[in-house]
């Protein structure tokens, strides 16, 4: 039986017990996973104190993912839906693939693998579409109010840094909406606007916002954009170097390495990281589009 | 075998690139104690400037040249030094120093392992801390200086490459660095802690451990889980810096320009670092517990006073490390009912504390004590533990 010098190491000093019955490789991957959740959960954590910060103001993801490829209209979260599916299905096809080199099934091992790697690719495609349409934003933009304080119609004032307003439809861009309600007891109505010479007034020291990048969002507040920027981006990494591992690892089936060895403990090992940058994704999902 | 193309390989792999526990132990003690001494210069020289504001010193003049006309420090110099001296003490002497010396030393020895689980994860944990060193020794000499906004970069000083001299390239040269010595921080503990799980000798169950191990264990848990916040509020920061973003920043102005920034805080950072910096404190302390329960043990020539207790309250102190942070922000506007709640767990971690000093105390108890060294300095650090905890 040839083994790797590892195994040889711990058959000499096999003494203790090894945890989970897990190698110190696989044990290295579980720490290295917490370790890395605890990076989302800052991101995340820090997502959700300015979420709730501007609660108020906060753009809804619904009114901001609409679009679904080569489909017209409006169509909010359903990509989004599809994506988190596909990634969470290329996270079964792992699951087989380490099952399959349990059983020491080569070619199982092979074609999960490969199914695992296309989901990860198509993951990683499509977040790059969700990111230019965010990026290229709508045809009618919007208008972020100049900086400063504002006086609204009602009379309140209000801080006006980074504040977007969004032309109502069918206004033919006269009619701003500002992402605040005019409360009436507990029910909150309608936008409040600005047309005629407070739309005026106010555009004098504002501009014209298309799409989003890192200082402007025209959905509304620009941290939102920010953070979806960066959470989006940073979880991509980790999905973008999972498809890496997995590919080095496919080849490496392919060309009977672990098979030579006797164990297929590799595949686990890029599983265990593959199932963590999805359960990530289910809390970046649950944050940015649901709640 | 006796070529010279050999004497130079085996030099390489034996000194330099070496995978061997105690080599690599070796290195990290060097490099720690030579950071730790440029560190201490540092800070000899900003006290005399803080003792005699504005007195022209000839080791000032000596040391800083031109950073100091005449012997006397810029108030920008005086910035960056303080900074420098407060990161290289707590990071790369008490922390990496530390630890990776220690840890490195005695986890295999201790567990009768021939060595570490990865000797080449270990070498690279060794790298990426001495090219962390370099970067840092590196950014006091770029233009501006070295960063300045304290060794807890509080944005918007640190947010903003304009705001002073150090908040430029020096700032950046400091993110930089603290990434790299993150890798390595991680590394190192991943390492420890495999090790130490899997690769215990015959018969050493867990709690047949040294506490020293135990402490060694609790260390590396504790890097591994406080560390990768840190990385998170660095990276945050350099989005800020240079990409536009607004985590921590808002309503800014510089020279009567508002900046383009809008609704970020800089409590979020402190709320991040700090994170880190509580755990950090027992990253610092822990080992010291863990080494002084063997040496008092050993010197009182009698067993550990309260074997599980000691695992026990150790276990309570990390735990409680991470719920706690708020106690270094209660100026920052925060909610006061939060600074309660961080109040009320701060006080609770002086009940394992407590147990811990007991045991050791009871374990000197009666005992027939060795006066060495070692055995003063480890009473010297139960007495102030106690009277600082
Ligand atoms: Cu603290």
């Amino acid at each position: 039986m040839s083994h790797t010098e590892e195994l040889d190491n711990k058959e000499l000093w096999g003494g203790g017990t090894s945890p989970f019955n897990a190698g110190y490789g696989k044990l290295m991957m579980w720490f290295f996973l917490m370790s890395d959740a605890l990076s989302f959960t800052g991101f995340l954590a820090a997502y959700g104190f300015y979420r709730h910060n501007f609660s108020a103001i906060w753009p809804s993801a619904e009114n901001v993912f609409t679009h679904f490829p080569f489909v017209h209209g409006h169509q909010p979260l359903i990509y989004v839906a599809l994506m988190t599916f596909i990634l969470i299905m290329s996270s079964v096809t792992m699951v087989l693939a380490v099952e399959a080199g349990q059983r020491m099934d080569k070619k199982k091992v092979i074609l999960w693998m490969f199914w695992t790697i296309i989901g990860g690719l198509i993951f990683v495609g499509s977040q790059a579409w969700e990111w230019y349409h965010f990026i290229h934003g709508t045809d009618i933009g919007a208008f972020e109010l100049g900086k400063g304080i504002y006086t609204l119609p009602d009379g309140t004032i209000e801080q006006t840094q980074g504040i977007i307003g969004r032309w109502k439809e069918g206004s033919n861009q006269t009619i701003l909406e500002l992402p605040w309600r005019s409360e009436v007891g507990n029910i909150a109505s309608e936008y409040l606007t600005l047309s005629g010479q407070a739309l005026t007034d106010a555009m004098a020291n504002g501009q014209a916002i298309h799409g989003a990048n890192l200082t402007h969002n025209e959905y509304g507040h620009p941290l939102f954009a920010d953070f979806f920027f960066f959470i989006t981006g940073f979880h991509g990494t980790h999905v973008f170097s999972g498809v890496v591992l997995n590919f080095i690892i496919f080849v490496n089936v392919i060309m009977g390495t672990y098979e030579k060895r006797g164990h297929y403990e590799m595949v686990e090992k890029v599983g265990l990281y593959w199932h963590f940058v999805d359960l990530v994704w289910v809390f970046v999902f649950t944050f940015f589009y649901l709640i | 075998m006796s070529t010279h193309h050999h004497h130079a390989k085996d030099f390489l792999f034996t000194y330099v690139f070496s995978q061997d526990h105690k080599m690599i132990s070796k290195q990290f003690l060097i490099t720690g104690f030579l950071m730790g001494f440029i560190g201490l210069i540092m800070s000899t020289l900003f006290r005399l400037q803080l003792g005699w504001p504005g007195e022209s010193f000839e080791v000032i003049d000596m040391f800083m040249g031109s950073w100091a006309e005449n012997g006397v420090m810029s108030p920008d110099r005086y910035l960056a030094l303080v900074t420098m001296h407060g990161t290289i003490m707590v990071f790369f002497l008490l922390t990496a120093g530390l630890s990776g010396t220690f840890s490195n030393l005695l986890i295999p020895l201790q567990i009768g392992a021939r060595d570490m689980a990865s000797g080449f994860l270990n070498m690279l944990s060794y790298w990426f801390f001495l090219i962390s060193s370099l970067i840092m020794l590196t950014s006091l000499f770029v233009e501006g200086g070295a960063a300045s906004s304290g060794w807890t970069i509080y944005p918007p000083l640190s947010a903003l490459p304009e705001a002073i001299p150090g908040s430029g390239t020096g700032m950046t040269l400091w993110l930089v660095s603290m990434t790299v010595f993150i890798a390595s921080s991680l590394l190192g503990s991943l390492n420890y802690i495999v090790t130490i799980f899997n690769l215990r000798t015959k018969g050493m169950t867990m709690t047949r451990m040294p506490l020293t191990i135990w402490a060694f264990l609790l260390t590396a848990i504790l890097g591994v889980l406080s560390f990768p916040v840190l990385l998170a509020a660095c990276l945050l920061l350099v989005f800020d810096r240079s990409f536009g973003t607004s985590f921590y920043l808002s309503d800014i102005y510089i020279g009567g320009q508002v900046l383009d920034h809008t609704g970020g805080s800089p409590i979020l950072f402190e709320h991040l670092f700090w994170f880190l910096g509580h755990p950090e404190v027992y990253i610092v302390l822990l080992p010291a517990l863990g080494i002084t329960s063997e040496i008092i043990s050993t010197m009182s020539r009698k067993p550990i006073f309260g074997y599980r207790a000691m695992i026990g309250s150790m276990m309570a102190i990390a735990f409680l490390s991470f719920i706690v942070w708020g106690h270094h922000m209660f100026l920052t506007g925060m909610n006061p009912f939060l600074g309660s709640v961080f109040t009320f767990t701060t006080l609770l971690i002086a009940i394992p504390s407590a147990v811990k000093v007991f045991n050791y105390i009871t374990t000197l108890w009666k005992g027939n004590i060795v006066f060495t060294p070692a055995t003063l300095f480890s009473v010297g650090l139960v007495s102030t533990f106690i009277s600082v905890v």
